[in-house]
Formats: structure tokens, sequence, C-alpha cells
């Protein structure tokens, strides 16, 4: 198919209509808008409806809503909307309701700034809603993957029941590349026989809920949402490796990071220095056997870690690495875009050049 | 060429690479370029990124409030002297759509007619200016939210790093079925300076050779011969 060329919040919203999402509610704010806005104008062309809602609570609570009527239903926000969004987050979890949820990350904390950030991986992966529950996070790099990636998405959602995030520095939400759209692998998704779409008198009603009186019961729920995880992790793990045979320094960064990675490699290759990126898809689960395998090669001296934060995904580096290799970070906050060279700077310092 | 020209466009039509290219272009034989950035609509790739690059040349660079980093950009007052002083030759950047253009409506009593050229940017490969239809649809709805009438095409037709000249010549085909829609002259084909060659021949109208400018972050250090 002939490519196109597309800015990154717009390819997120028509990947959301291409998988069949005819709903969406959100707040706007910015560098996230043109989602919104792509979709304001987009969905009542196909029969849907987009909502500007009150507020992010207010969103989320729809989404819910909508995602327990069996639709297919997305928000989107950048990271304080997303904070606001978290009470619903865990109630979908628990209530286990699908729906995608996309943060289009900018500088914290609090309002923080426009610019783009990786601040908010711990509340993408650990959560900051309440309880034991987990759901997935894609980080797509490019607009193409975040076409991509938003689309399975939808797919991954409904067959775990659960949400879904897709996370990406607002960087990729502004750009502009050349994309194709292209149709995502069929999955076989099961029937919504839990959704309320009305009983028509021929069955007991569906009741979607996040309560259970009962300790025993909600020990039980508990249990079997861990499975679900589990599941989670054994088959949607997914990571990229550049160059990573042999090399003598381990960059592990996401997003704009592992491009501008990518680019020190090059930077660093000119000085005969071998350098690999690891680069997670899913932040959760994250992908720690397939990294510890890459790091503990005997060729690497040192894995550097590269966020746009002050450092978040280096903890999960230092949980898969098990003390195996030194671990150093190089890294900005609130919106300040570290250059290749500065990137490259800090693999030299690490291995002693 | 008018005092005054005002770039417009969809989004990602690459109004900021053409306005920042066209100022720098004639500030090399014109005295008191100023570019002035209005765009109220964009947070990321503007046109201030530039001003050290256009201030070196001699260009005035107005940009808007906060040093243009702000969540809400207002119009920098100081704007007004393009209007008021007929001895800057002025490039406006306009936010992008006609939500972006919607800026030029206050100053719309100001321009006086035969002073200003709007110009639509074009990119034939964004999915909602592909065909002369859509990008018609676009150069109206501009119209309409700026209170003003567009005067000239600019075929801006690109893939990012992806561009090759077929791309560029697609986007001249798109370029002048608008024209002939619409009876306005196509003003420029901007095309990246190494595929000017491949195209000069094949085109009619005026190229302005660009260079890029705008850059993501990880492409800094490695297109700066461009």
């Amino acid at each position: 198919m002939e490519k196109e060329l597309w800015k990154g919040n717009e390819a997120v919203a028509e990947a959301a209509i291409r998988a069949g999402c005819k709903y969406f509610f959100g707040y706007p704010i910015t560098p996230q808008n043109e989602i919104p806005e792509y979709l304001s104008y987009h969905l009542p062309k196909i029969g849907g409806c987009f909502l500007q809602a009150e507020s992010e609570v207010a969103a989320i609570n729809m989404i819910y809503g909508a995602a327990g009527c069996g639709v297919r239903v997305m928000t989107s926000s950048s990271s304080p909307g997303i904070s606001l969004k978290q009470e619903g987050i865990t109630y979908m979890c628990g209530a286990e309701l699908p729906a995608v949820i996309v943060n289009m990350m900018r500088g914290g904390p609090g309002l923080g700034t426009i610019q783009p950030a990786q601040g908010d991986y711990f509340q993408a992966t650990r959560g900051g809603g309440n309880g034991d529950y987990r759901h997935l996070v894609y980080a797509p790099a490019t607009i193409q993957e975040a076409a991509d990636y938003v689309q399975m998405a939808f797919d991954v959602a409904d067959l775990y029941r659960n949400p879904v995030m897709v996370v990406a520095d607002g960087m990729i939400g502004q750009m502009m590349e050349a994309i194709e759209w292209r149709e995502m692998p069929k999955r076989e998704l099961p029937e919504k026989t839990w959704a309320t779409t009305g009983t028509k008198g021929e069955r007991k009603p569906n009741v979607i809920n996040s309560l259970y009186i009962d300790p025993n019961l909600c020990a039980e729920h508990n249990e079997r949402l861990a499975a679900k995880y589990k599941a989670m992790e054994e088959n949607e793990t997914r990571w990229e490796e550049v160059n990573t045979e042999n090399c003598e320094v381990l960059f592990v960064a996401y997003g704009t990071p592992s491009r501008i990675t990518k680019a020190a490699i090059k930077l660093l290759e000119k000085e005969g220095i071998k350098a690999g990126l690891f680069r997670p898809i899913t932040l959760w689960p994250y992908p720690s056997k397939q990294l510890k395998a890459a790091a503990s090669q005997e060729s690497v001296k040192a894995v550097v870690d590269f966020e746009l934060s002050m450092g978040q995904m280096i903890d999960d580096v230092k949980i898969a690495l098990e003390g195996c290799r030194p671990v150093t970070f190089v890294g900005k906050a609130g919106g300040v875009v570290p250059t290749p060279a500065e990137v490259a700077a800090a693999a030299k310092a690490a291995i002693g050049r | 060429m008018k005092r005054i020209q005002i770039i417009t466009g969809h989004y990602g039509s690459g109004k900021t690479e053409y306005a920042v290219n066209l100022a720098l272009h004639l500030a090399e034989t014109t005295e008191n370029v100023a570019l002035a950035d209005l765009d109220i609509v964009n947070p990321y790739f503007r046109s201030y990124e530039q001003a050290k690059r256009m201030e070196d040349a001699g260009i005035r660079v107005i940009v808007t409030s906060c040093g243009g980093v702000a969540d809400i950009p207002a119009i920098n007052p100081e704007v007004m002297s393009i209007f008021q002083q007929e001895k800057w030759t002025g490039v406006l950047d306009v936010g992008g759509d006609p939500i972006g253009a919607r800026v030029l409506a206050r100053f719309a009593h100001m321009l006086k007619a035969g002073e200003y050229d709007l110009l639509f940017v074009l990119n034939a490969n964004r999915p909602e200016t592909k065909d002369v239809d859509s990008a018609l649809q676009y150069m109206q709805a501009i119209e309409a939210e700026s209170r003003l009438k567009v005067t000239g095409i600019v075929n801006n037709t690109h893939l990012c790093r992806e561009t090759t000249p077929e791309e560029i010549l697609k986007g001249a085909g798109l370029a002048q079925q608008l024209s002939e829609r619409t009876g306005l002259p196509v003003v420029h084909h901007g095309v990246q300076r190494k595929f000017v060659d491949d195209v000069k021949d094949k085109i009619t109208g005026e190229i302005l050779p660009m260079n890029i400018y705008m850059k993501k972050p990880w492409e800094i250090e490695f297109y700066e011969e461009e």
C-alpha cells in the first residue's frame, strides 16, 4: 500500500477507528489534542460517538460504562490527565472491562511542561490505582508502530477482558512520519457474553462490578486475575534487539530515546565501539528474561539505561539483570531531550573510554 | 512577490519548513526581512526553534509569548509592526488547519489588497489533502476562518526522510489540478535541495530549493549537510 504522512496523534485516532472503536470519551490536554480533534470529526461520520467529558474522571467512567456494554471504546490523555484516570483504571481491571487508554506523556511532576517525557513509567507499569491489578503497556517508537499497536491493543483488551494502555512521549504524538495501513494478525476472540446488552427476558441480568462483600470470593477473584496476568506475561511480552550480538555496551531504551540511541550507536561505531540496543515494546509485561540473556553475553561490559525521566525503567532493568552487569543511567526529565552525542558520551563513560 | 507572505495549510504540509526556507531565501537579497510565528495551535516543531539560524542571517524573528514554548501561546504584539511599517518584508508562519488560520481574522482589516500573498501549502501525501476535492475543501475552510482569500498554491509534497522525486512530481500534479480548479497560480514547488536536479525539467513553475531545518531529535547530528 502507498505510504502516507501521518502525525502520531492522528494515526492513533485513525488506528482506533480501523480497529472498530466507535466511541471516545476524553478531555483536552497538550500534547495529545489531535487524538480527540480527529475523532470528534471522524467518529460521527461512521455513526460513532465522540464526547468531550467535563473532566478526565468523568471520561474514564464513561469508558467503564461503554466497555460494560461490550463495545470498543478508547480514551486518551497526557500525564496529569492520566493521573486523574487512575481510579477508573483499577475499577476496570477489577470489573474485567476491555478498553484502550492512550497516554502521550509530557514533563512532570504535576502540570510540568508540554514537552516530551517518560516520567509516567512507574504509573503505567505499577499503576496509580489501588489493589493487585495489572494491564498491558505498549510503548511504540515510530508512528507505524503507534498505528499497529493501537489496533492490536483492542484485540488484546478483548482477549483478556482487561484494559490495555499505550504510552508514548509527546514527540511521538506530535511528529510526522510516513506509514502504511496494514492489517493486524487476526486473533480468535471470545464472545462478550458478560456484557450488559439487555436480557430480553431470556437470561439473568449481567452485573459488572468490582465489589466483593465476601473476602473469600474476593480472594478467589484475585487468584483468577493473577492467572490472567500470568498468561499475559507468557504470551504478550514484546521487545526489539538492534545490534546486540557481541556488543560491548548494551543500551536499554524505549520510545523516542530508542530512536536517539540508534543514532548514538552509529556515532560510537565511528569510534570503534560496538553498542547495541535492547528495546522493550511492552513495558508490562517486561521482557526481563530476554534482557538478561542479551546483557549476560561475555562481550557486554556495561548496560546503559536511557530514559526521558530521572530513572524509572532502570528499576526493571536491575530486576531483570539480577546484578549480572553494572547499570548506569543517562536521561533528562521535564521535556528536555538529550542528543545522540550526549548518549554516546554516557556509553563511553560507562566503559571508561 | 508581495511585501507580506502569509503561510497557511493543513497540519504537516510543511508550512514551517517552507516559511523558514522562504525567509532565509528572501534575506539573501532583501533587507529588513521579518518572520513572525503566528502558530497558536501546534506545540512542537515550531519556527522559533530556528530563531538563531534566522537571526544570524539578519532576519528579525517574532515569536509567540514566553519564547514560544507556552501551552497557550499568545500572539506577540510586535507582529503589528509588519503590518504598519512598510519597510518590513514579512513572512507569517500561521498555525495549521482552519483552526490555526483563525488568528488571521484579527489582522484581516489591516491587510491592504495587493500588499500580501496568502499561500496555501499543499502536501499530496497527507491523507486529508491527497486529492483535489479534499484539498479545495481545506483551502476554502482556511479562507472562511481567516476572512482572507488564498492568492497562491505551494506544492510542498514530501514524506519526511522517505521523500523521492516521484513524490514531488505527484504533488506538482495535484497542485496543478487545484490551480486549474481555482484559477490560482502555483507560486512555488518546495523541493529539497538534493532533488532539484531530478525534478527541474519535469515541473513548470518556480522551485524553492529547500534545506531541512525542522529535525527530529535523533536526526540533528546526521543531516547537517542538508
